[in-house]
């Protein structure tokens, strides 16, 4: 019997509602109903744990603190003092992206993340966010963010253009590297699941290296969240203490 | 379980805590290191693509240059140099770790220094 694999069937987009203005389409889809679904979860996970805060926090009073916590200690050493009044930012975007990983490994869900689209999308708002505010706060000095100090004028001509790139690199990297990593890890896992179901006689072995995926996709799933919102720290010290 | 000790409700929960603390044996002592493996593991994660990436975008910008411009082969050529320099940077400088992301200098070099040596490059810039 043979079952057509499909490891990227996962990924399409589906209208739910068309909708449609002029020419745009804004119809809403299992993308859009995905994000909904994760940014309806986090606001209940936030606002029932806390609703009755105890001094001596419960279990789901508790979870909110402990990534309270962590995030607060991020933003702390990664993007040095007077970054305290970003944290609800990057408190955003990690929350946010770790909800659409971890929700995304949940069998017949979606992986917004695994769409390049969406992951460049908060890579250019962390991107643009934190140059505007560069200039906000240096004006003009922003730009001495490009020239390196103790540079030979010569050096200056070759060294300019590679800090401007690596600068301008910096949305690429932030979103391919989510991107990347969540659709190899889905697919990974649809491929290895399709062996399972097709060739059901030796299927155990496919099912045991499904398993240990699912172990890894966990972790890689919580590590890009973290190194997504520590890359943003790293950014946002950057723009305002211009190293 | 009857309590004689502070009638303060955290100190005694704090006694509790202590004290089942130590009925388990001694074991936090794991915390350190496992904060350490994060961070290298995020850490692993994050430059696997840096270099990679920085190549592929900067050729591609140059190849888009070439096309607007029409200087066919250079732009793409040059670029592609200067996106391995780039990926080599952001790469060590990740693996540095001097969390000096862009430029060398460090903080307390740039408050130590003053300004009027440095105006001179903001010119070059410009």
């Amino acid at each position: 019997m043979a079952i057509e694999l499909q490891p990227l069937e996962q990924f399409e987009i589906e209208r739910i509602v068309p909708l449609h203005i002029g020419k745009l389409d804004v119809s809403y889809t299992n993308s859009a109903l995905m994000m909904t679904i994760v940014v309806v979860l986090i606001t209940a996970l936030i606002m029932l744990s806390t609703r009755r805060a105890a001094l001596v926090p419960g279990r789901w009073q508790s979870i909110t603190e402990m990534l309270y916590e962590f995030v607060a200690d991020m933003v702390d050493t990664n993007a040095g003092h007077g970054a305290r009044q970003f944290f609800p930012f990057v408190f955003t975007l990690f929350v946010f992206i770790l909800f659409s990983n971890l929700l995304g490994l949940v069998p017949y869900s979606f992986t917004v993340t695994s769409h390049i689209i969406v992951t460049f999308a908060l890579a250019a708002i962390v991107f643009v966010g934190v140059t505007i505010v560069g200039i906000v706060k240096h004006g003009w000095h922003f730009l001495r963010l490009f020239v390196p100090e103790g540079v030979p004028a010569l050096l200056l001509l070759l060294l300019v253009p590679i800090e401007l790139l690596s600068y301008f690199i910096r949305p690429f990297t932030l979103s391919i590297r989510l991107f990347a990593n969540m659709l190899a890890g889905h697919t990974m896992l649809a491929i290895f699941g399709g062996f399972a179901a097709s060739i059901w006689l030796v299927a155990v072995f496919p099912l045991a290296i499904n398993v240990a995926l699912v172990g890894l996709e966990l972790l890689v799933a919580v590590l890009q969240a973290y190194v997504f919102a520590i890359l943003t720290c790293l950014y946002l010290r950057d723009a305002l203490h211009l190293h | 379980m009857s309590e004689s000790g502070p009638p303060d409700p955290l100190a005694r929960l704090g006694e509790q805590l202590d004290k089942a603390r130590s009925r388990r044996g001694g074991e936090p002592a794991a915390r350190p290191d496992n904060a350490g493996l994060q961070q290298g593991v995020g850490l692993g994660f994050r430059i696997g693509i840096e270099f990679v990436v920085a190549i592929i975008v900067a050729t591609w910008l140059g190849w888009a240059i070439d096309s607007w411009v029409g200087t066919r082969p250079w732009g793409m050529i040059v670029l592609f140099f200067l996106g391995v320099g780039a990926g080599m940077l952001s790469v060590y400088r990740a693996v540095a770790n001097i969390n000096t992301p862009v430029g060398y200098r460090r903080m307390d070099e740039v408050k130590a220094a003053g300004k009027p040596a440095k105006d001179k490059w903001d010119e070059d810039e410009e």
